[in-house]
């Protein structure tokens, strides 16, 4: 008994390596390649002006929270589209003979939600010092961000995977993640305006705890499903 | 398998019972309601449309599951092939909805959180459809569209089931409305509404089987 509570420690224990180890080399090949981040926060900065052109202030709080998440949403498919669109083969087949499919989703997934969050951030303070900020509680609304961040992450990784090996990937993105977005995007909608109309704790609980649901789901059926598309 | 889709006796039931459902959903009494009056006939054509839709298209998930465990093809043209037929009968329960709220609500649309998961089902399924279009391999075909589409039936079951217990809707049931059992569907109406349902569940299944038995051959000639 004992002997098996060790075995699965040690394999829990070399899948977190291996995650982490992943989660790294992402970041290095990021930081590496500096114009794609900096290419996503200019597609930010330069839809949020055309939106300061089009808007100047926003006051009313449906369309300061519709128009928030659009641009977010078109940003997070952006930037989450060439996870496995970027990879070259070889490399592929290397990560294939080295880790399991598990570890790599799950380190995309977290990767993912990171930069996500990153990009989110800097969107809301341009947004807010552009077009105003309606959220009287900042810190809720950055956890609302990051809770968001980490549900849209799992959701579009996915994608991203099934899309990569398609014909047309960046099309294929939008189509497939859209509808798949719907429930995730409406509770957040929700949640980003009981915080903006300061409802408080109780509604926004409700919807906390539903985002994490959300999350986990889209998460668990990500890392049961993912090892099919990899294998190729 | 095989077996079953050629038997006649459950294909005769479901005509009966599809028969039974137009000729009796039209001429049984029903019960006197405000606003809805003659139109309450309509949940017999326009609810049953969705309980074969889900029933369809959780078949489908199944078929999906089953090709991802072994990889044969055969689960994959099935799984294809009844999403197609569910597709149908979302259409069909779609234009009959639209037509009962015009009468009912004043509005062919409206943004009712179910008409919303309906519109969501949609486009999943139709992006289903574009995915397998844009792969070429066969067998990467089925692989990739089993994935996607057991992921889209989660993700549509949630919007389905849970969105509309978040939100006021105008169907009865959610938002403050009261359900069929406590209002509308009396005794009077089961009569006709289950027999309907099983019916069309067995017409989809029969629609389905007939589509899966061509592509079969389709497939036959091809190789």
């Amino acid at each position: 008994m004992v002997c098996i509570f060790k075995q699965a420690l040690h394999l829990a224990h070399m899948f977190f390596n291996q995650v982490i180890t992943l989660i790294k080399k992402d970041f290095r090949l990021e930081l590496r390649q500096k114009f794609s981040i900096a290419g996503m926060l200019l597609y930010v900065l330069a839809t949020l002006y055309i939106c300061f052109l089009a808007f100047r202030q926003i006051i009313d709080p449906v369309t300061w929270n519709a128009l928030f998440w659009v641009i977010n949403i078109f940003a997070a498919i952006n930037a989450s589209a060439k996870s496995f669109i970027q990879q070259p083969e070889g490399e592929h087949l290397y990560q294939y003979l080295l880790v399991p499919p598990q570890a790599v989703i799950v380190a995309k997934i977290i990767f993912n939600a990171i930069l996500l969050t990153v990009i989110s951030l800097v969107t809301f303070f341009f947004y807010a010092l552009f077009i105003g900020n309606l959220a009287g509680n900042i810190p809720l609304f950055i956890g609302c961000l990051v809770l968001g961040n980490i549900g849209l992450a799992s959701v579009l990784t996915m994608v991203s995977a099934l899309a990569s090996r398609a014909n047309n990937p960046a099309a294929l993105m939008a189509i497939l993640s859209f509808p798949l977005l719907f429930p995730l995007l409406l509770i957040l909608l929700r949640l980003s305006k009981t915080i903006v109309d300061d409802l408080g704790m109780d509604t926004e609980l409700k919807y906390f705890i539903m985002l994490g649901g959300m999350s986990v789901l889209s998460l668990t059926l990500g890392y049961i499903l993912f090892p099919y598309l990899w294998r190729d | 398998m095989s077996n079953i889709l050629q038997k006649k006796w459950w294909k005769i039931t479901g005509l009966v019972l599809v028969f039974y459902a137009i000729v009796g959903g039209m001429l049984l009494p029903v019960p006197a309601r405000d606003i809805l009056n003659e139109t309450i006939r309509n949940l017999y054509y326009h609810v049953t449309m969705w309980f074969t839709m889900i029933v369809l298209l959780t078949i489908s998930v199944i078929y999906a599951i089953k090709y991802l465990s072994n990889f044969n093809i055969n689960y994959d043209i099935i799984a294809r092939e009844i999403n197609k037929v569910a597709m149908l009968f979302a259409l069909l329960g779609l234009f009959t909805g639209m037509l009962w709220a015009k009468f009912t609500w004043g509005a062919y649309w409206t943004s009712d959180p179910k008409l919303n998961g309906v519109a969501a089902s949609l486009l999943v399924y139709a992006a289903y459809f574009l995915l397998r279009n844009s792969l070429d391999d066969s067998e990467k075909r089925a692989r990739f569209a089993a994935v996607y589409n057991i992921f889209a039936y989660v993700m549509m079951l949630v919007f389905i089931l849970i969105m509309p217990r978040l939100t006021a809707s105008l169907h009865p049931g959610n938002g403050g409305n009261p359900a069929f059992a406590s209002y509308d569907l009396d005794n009077q109406m089961r009569l006709v509404f289950y027999p309907a349902v099983i019916g069309w569940i067995l017409v989809g299944l029969w629609i389905a089987s007939i589509q899966i038995r061509h592509q079969f051959l389709i497939k036959k000639i091809n190789d």
